[in-house]
């Protein structure tokens, strides 16, 4: 639990540095990053190289913003077993075999590949869009894209008691655990009442935290305050980065790429 | 000026077990006062709290803020200009940020964001966290929450302040800059704290609370200097009034105030 | 559960992000008219409960592992079907974006897959049958554990087919099929259990909590035609989003099979592809069929392209494939160092002239 707090409170801190990424409008980021993913999903299965310039987006980003690729590796890592379990099928299930320098094997290792790379970059580039952005800038992105102020606003109450009820619960957690020395876990006995009281616990937080909401003015109406518009670098950013993504779209850079290198060779 | 009084009476209420917290009470609160009410735990001091700001309404009796009753209509209008800081700092600051959360207050009035962002600066800058303002509220120390949670209600400039056990959790050094903050603000001031010494301190007058009645009313240092009173309502002398522990001496017997 | 961006299709993230949009609106709506924006507060703090008891470790008896609790339909339980689905969309959203738990592309569909199926479905149709007549422990419990079950298990059932429709995995139908649902049986088991006994405990503890929802105050009139609805509507945007693609290959799957082995059945290699395909035709239901994507006509290197040169697939392998690619992937590096060397080199230097 520590461990996730933690990780939350490092990316929120990574996305208040200032530097020129962070610093752009948040609904640039989420939209860039929309369609990074669009076009990054919408690749065939058996496109590979076509598949690598896409690489240039993340990789740029990090560079320009002294992200720790740690953090990016490590979710990479946390969601490669779902992937790896299914797409360790396609080698096996699929009977074609295709030819690769000399060496045969199973199409569905091109496919395993590509689901591979997929991975490591849309995982990528949602790691970058919350570390250079943060939740509060993020919800006022969704308000501009007219998500429910209901929905907002209760995402954001979400993020913020999420570190006040973890910090309850690791309490919990210890004490629990020093009455039962080597459990890993909540025994069966205690299962409704551990959790019991942390859910009545939190239930009581919630209505001081209504009170506190009512006595300040609040009557279900959300207001986010300024905003400011997009600068025309936002666009820039936005339109010079879809012209690429759509480019590596069309055309297969990387084939062009080494078809001139190796016309050059021979 | 009337509109800072604030009268209870004869007030009464009972939780809906059965439970009588408040029995007949009555006092009157006037314009810049500093009260601390004081009474052991139980004795009813934060369900007044919460009757005085409309979250619980009486059984029996009324409270009147300035002109006006407090009812279910008028108590908007009355939020207005009764702020009140509770005792957990984590319920009070609900946003992403400090500034959005000083700023939640004065932006449901509709005031215009020039006008918020004006309060948001003033507020932070009265509490002495100005540096704070774009911090994370999970990043915050205990006296920097404590800070920032009397800030989010002092940007919708309310007439009165209430406040329940604002040195509670604090260290020595963060209940000292509490204290002299409280000291430096002109409001009217409600303060319920189990700390009486910090009650001695900062307010003239104190209200003692025993079984949902209130059992004196009147000069903090005489309500504070008599021990069998306090005994009888469950409570003791401040440390700072109680005989030296090395010889013995009482303190009461010189003139301190 | 949560399904991630590498395994789904544009068409299919998309239509789900679709279709959880629409349902989120109408949620709002919802929520405001009956007048429970008062309890966006309580939305937000339980949302955060369900985020940290989601942590908790519950060790199952006689086995020594420990089970986990999703939070669905203990969110639908506290706060009614409108405000637990928007809650636990919330929740969702926080685990993509902090913990990859989930991709931003696919939210649709776990939001769906996990909150549609628990909040508007396994909730009013199985836990409000079962407490129909009163809150006991008994009805609480079993309308709990089958609620769970039921909503974990259509779940399952969903990423199942998300997954095949998105065409990425060789995987058949039946195999998955048989690979998720009895896991999730197991998981939702070990959760129903859980919930089952948190509600218990709060109804004895605080029942005005419980009694407050189970009066259907906040319910509205969740009706199952409303339900019904609903889920038409989904099948349709995604159905009609596949068949958009599916369209342009008129035969469909008999197509690309033809094509790519010029033969409308394959026969097997032996080895390991012989018994996973006598296991195959034993279990499937439908023998001939496996969801094959016909995103090949939309990529550059298509598989018509080189039919020709068929069983060979170019897909950038030959020679000046791979070497393109080693060289636009160092070329990535190698910009990336420079900017961040560069980038380091300015800061210094301002940090000296700051000295």
């Amino acid at each position: 639990m520590q461990n996730s707090l933690h990780q939350m409170r490092l990316l929120d801190e990574l996305a208040r540095r200032p530097n020129s990424i962070n610093n752009l409008h948040p609904l640039t980021k989420l939209l860039t990053t929309l369609a990074y993913l669009v076009v990054v999903v919408s690749f065939g299965r058996y496109e590979i190289s076509a598949l690598l310039p896409l690489v240039f987006y993340p990789v740029i980003l990090l560079a320009f913003t002294d992200l720790p690729i740690g953090e990016i590796m490590k979710r990479i890592g946390w969601t490669l077993p779902f992937i790896i379990g299914l797409g360790i099928f396609n080698p096996l299930f699929d009977h074609q075999t295709v030819s690769v320098l000399g060496f045969s094997i199973s199409q569905g290792w091109l496919t395993f590949l590509s689901i591979f790379i997929k991975c490591v970059l849309t995982v990528a580039a949602g790691v970058l869009l919350i570390a250079t952005t943060g939740m509060d800038k993020l919800g006022s992105a969704l308000r501009m894209l007219r998500v429910p102020k209901i929905f907002v606003l209760q995402l954001l109450l979400t993020y913020r008691y999420i570190s006040v009820l973890g910090n309850e619960l690791a309490r919990m957690l210890r004490a629990y655990s020093l009455r039962a020395p080597g459990h890993k876990g909540i025994k069966r006995e205690a299962w409704g009442s551990f959790t019991g009281n942390l859910l009545l616990r939190s239930f009581d937080r919630a209505q001081r935290v209504y009170a506190a909401m009512c006595l300040r003015g609040f009557s279900g109406d959300y207001h986010a305050g300024r905003m400011n518009p997009p600068e025309r670098r936002e666009m820039i950013f936005i339109l010079g980065w879809l012209a690429f993504f759509i480019a590596a779209r069309i055309y297969d850079l990387p084939a062009w790429l080494g078809s001139l290198l190796t016309g050059v060779i021979s | 000026m009337s509109h800072h009084r604030v009268e209870v009476r004869d007030l009464y209420f009972s939780y809906p077990d059965g439970h009588e917290a408040i029995r007949n009470m009555s006092f009157s609160i006037y314009h810049g006062e500093s009260v601390g009410i004081i009474g052991a735990n139980g004795a009813g001091k934060s369900t007044l709290l919460m009757l005085l700001m409309g979250i619980l309404f009486p059984d029996g009796g009324e409270i009147v803020v300035g002109d006006t009753r407090l009812t279910r209509k008028t108590m908007t209008m009355i939020r207005q200009r009764l702020g009140m800081v509770f005792q957990d700092p984590d319920d009070q600051l609900f946003m992403t940020t400090v500034r959005d959360d000083v700023a939640f207050g004065p932006r449901n009035f509709g005031l215009e964001e020039a006008e918020v962002e004006m309060r948001v600066e003033e507020a932070l800058a009265q509490v002495g966290i100005p540096h704070l303002i774009d911090r994370a509220p999970f990043k915050l120390s205990g006296g920097e929450k404590r800070a920032a949670a009397i800030a989010t209600v002092l940007s919708m400039k309310p007439d009165i302040l209430i406040m329940d056990e604002p040195t509670s959790s604090l260290d020595p050094k963060s209940r000292r800059r509490v204290m002299e903050l409280l000291k430096t603000f002109e409001h009217t001031k409600i303060i319920t704290s189990h700390d009486l010494d910090m009650v001695l301190e900062t307010c003239q007058r104190v209200i003692v609370i025993s079984n949902g009645a209130v059992a004196a009313d009147g000069n903090a240092v005489n309500i504070l200097s008599d021990p069998e009173l306090l005994d009888r309502c469950g409570l003791e002398m401040p440390l700072s009034l109680q005989n030296c522990p090395h010889c013995g001496c009482s303190k009461l017997s010189r003139d301190r105030f | 559960m949560h399904m991630a961006d590498a395994l789904i299709s544009p068409a299919v993230g998309g239509a789900m992000l679709a279709v959880t949009a629409g349902l989120a609106v109408y949620s709002a709506s919802k929520v405001k008219e009956e007048m429970d924006e008062k309890k966006i507060p309580l939305m937000g703090v339980m949302g955060a409960f369900v985020f940290a008891a989601q942590m908790i470790n519950f060790t199952i008896p006689a086995t020594g592992s420990s089970g986990h609790i999703g939070g669905g339909i203990l969110l639908a339980i506290l706060l009614g079907p409108y405000a637990g689905f928007l809650t636990m969309a919330s929740v969702l959203l926080i685990q993509a974006l902090f913990f990859a738990d989930g991709g931003l592309l696919a939210y649709g569909c776990n939001v769906f897959n996990l909150g549609f199926w628990s909040c508007f479905v396994a909730y009013p149709l199985i836990y409000r049958w079962f407490t129909r007549k009163g809150l006991s422990a008994r009805n609480i419990s079993w309308g709990a554990i089958i609620g769970v079950v039921v909503g974990l298990q259509l779940g399952a059932f969903s990423v199942v087919l998300e997954t095949l429709a998105s065409g990425k995995t060789e995987l058949p139908f039946s195999t998955f099929v048989l690979l998720m649902q009895p896991i999730h049986l197991a998981i939702g088991l070990v959760e129903g259990l859980i919930t089952a006994a948190v509600v218990t405990f709060v109804w004895k503890a605080r029942p005005e909590i419980l009694a407050k929802t189970a009066i259907g105050a906040a319910l509205g009139n969740l009706s199952l035609r409303k339900v019904l609805t609903a889920l038409t509507i989904a099948v349709v945007l995604v159905g009609g989003g596949l068949s958009w693609f599916a369209s342009a290959n008129p035969d469909g799957l008999e197509w690309s099979m033809e094509r790519v082995a010029g033969t409308a059945e394959l026969e097997a290699p032996e080895g390991i592809h012989q018994s996973l395909a006598d296991l195959q035709e034993r279990t499937a239901f439908l023998p001939d069929y496996s969801f094959k994507s016909s995103d090949e006509e939309v990529g550059s290197v298509t598989v018509e392209e080189t039919q020709a040169s068929w069983p060979a697939v170019d897909a950038g392998t030959s020679v000046s494939g791979l070497v393109g690619g080693a060289l636009t992937l160092g070329l990535a590096a190698l910009i990336g160092l420079v900017i961040s060397r560069s980038r380091k080199k300015a800061g210094s230097i301002t940090a000296e002239n700051a000295v």
